[in-house]
């Protein structure tokens, strides 16, 4: 059991998200930064969609009630384990009694602690992710707080073995510097001017400080759309078309650059002109506000290449961690 | 006694003095702090998160303007 003592300022349990949904407007939700979640529960043994505790800004303070496995990833919060500092992307032992907290994020946004064995909330629609504007699945819906107790799933001793594990610093993410987002131009992106496309691609965008799990907005010059006649059943503002539903990663322009994420909305009226591909969500979810980032136009086959290309990376590390075992 | 310290804000945001446009701000220079007093707040995340002081002493000097963006780490306020 991990008893919570400060619960950070937005520090949710999320797994690999509440998937099957999204036709009924249930989003995924799930780990911002797969990669970052999905290394962590690879370094305690687990399984991918093990559930993890998200933490953004500031981390969580916590004790330990009993022994476990722990792997910190994601963004530098300075993690320290009853004040000495411990290893990130790494395999560390908690023994009952310690008291683990992280500060503030220096580098990124985002930092999870996988446990081994994973945080084991109620499933709710086959996910643990927690949702937290409808108030479900994690931790009772919402963020941690204060007095809170997350129980954890039951893992074999063996898995006291991967103390010490690390992962190579080549596959480290360095935050500071990951500054270019691919995306694939559409559904929409006809409805922008062709000058309109060159800015959305050429222009430094700034991470506003609104951005959440819901939506990234960005700030930026203006992005101007073709003038028509809106057909029946869309809104009068040039960036409405009739509803449709939007892709997980799509950039919709109500009058500046929004990138829907794990939490949002899944359809709507608002002309989606581009998608930040899989493979770089989790790069975006780790840009604090006020950095900026850029966006790099990309085809199907190389969002798709980079996919698997992320994917392999993931298996490659954690047939190493299973190597070390 | 003129040793001085800063209050730094733990997250990045706007940084804000007062509660509310129309309310005068938490605190000014010259006034004098206990731990924990709240001398501020940031937004980030559509939430305002109070920003509260570690130590006791007297405001000194704001070191960021009201609505100016702060990064994790910055000092907004110097006590002594």
């Amino acid at each position: 059991m991990i008893e919570i003592e400060e619960g950070g300022i937005a520090s949710t349990v999320q797994d690999l998200g509440r998937t099957g949904h999204y036709h009924i407007g249930m989003p995924p939700s799930g780990a911002m930064d797969r990669y970052a979640h999905t290394v962590a529960n690879y370094l305690v043994g687990n399984d991918a969609d093990a559930a993890t505790v998200e933490m953004t800004y500031q981390g969580i303070t916590a004790t330990f009630r009993d022994d476990a496995v722990i792997a910190v990833t994601g963004a530098d919060m300075s993690p320290s384990l009853n004040g000495e500092p411990i290893d990130t992307w790494a395999t560390v032992a908690v023994d009952a009694g310690d008291e683990l907290e992280l500060a503030f994020a220096t580098e990124g946004a985002r930092a999870y602690l996988a446990v081994a064995g994973g945080i084991d909330v109620a499933e709710v629609m086959d996910s643990r992710s927690t949702y937290t504007l409808v108030g479900i699945g994690g931790h009772e819906g919402r963020g941690l707080e204060e007095g809170d107790r997350l129980s954890i799933g039951d893992a074999p001793a063996e898995r006291r073995e991967l103390v010490g594990t690390r992962i190579d610093n080549e596959d480290v993410p360095d935050y500071a510097d990951e500054d270019t987002v691919r995306i694939v131009l559409g559904l929409m992106s006809h409805r922008l001017t062709d000058e309109a496309k060159e800015t959305l691609c050429d222009s430094e965008w700034t991470v506003s400080p609104e951005a959440d799990r819901v939506g990234y907005r960005l700030e930026g010059p203006d992005l101007e759309f073709e003038e028509r006649e809106q057909p029946f059943g869309a809104g009068t503002d040039p960036s409405n078309v009739v509803d449709l539903g939007y892709p997980l990663g799509s950039i919709q322009v109500p009058q500046k650059p929004i990138v829907l994420m794990q939490d949002a909305v899944t359809g709507g009226g608002y002309a989606t002109v581009g998608t930040v591909i899989s493979a770089d969500r989790g790069l975006l979810a780790q840009r604090q506000t006020h950095k900026t980032v850029t966006f790099e136009s990309v085809d199907v086959d190389e969002a798709i290449d980079a996919r698997r290309d992320q994917n392999a990376r993931l298996e490659e590390i954690r047939a190493d961690i299973e190597g070390e075992e | 006694m003129t040793e001085k310290t800063t209050i730094k804000s733990p997250m990045p945001g706007i940084f804000y003095r007062q509660p509310d446009p129309d309310d005068p701000p938490f605190v000014e220079p010259g006034d004098t702090v206990e731990a924990g007093d709240t001398i501020g707040l940031v937004e980030v995340m559509k939430n305002f998160h109070d920003i509260e002081a570690d130590s006791s002493g007297t405001v000194s000097e704001f070191l960021v303007e009201n609505e100016a963006e702060v990064e994790a780490d910055q000092a907004i306020v110097e006590l002594e």
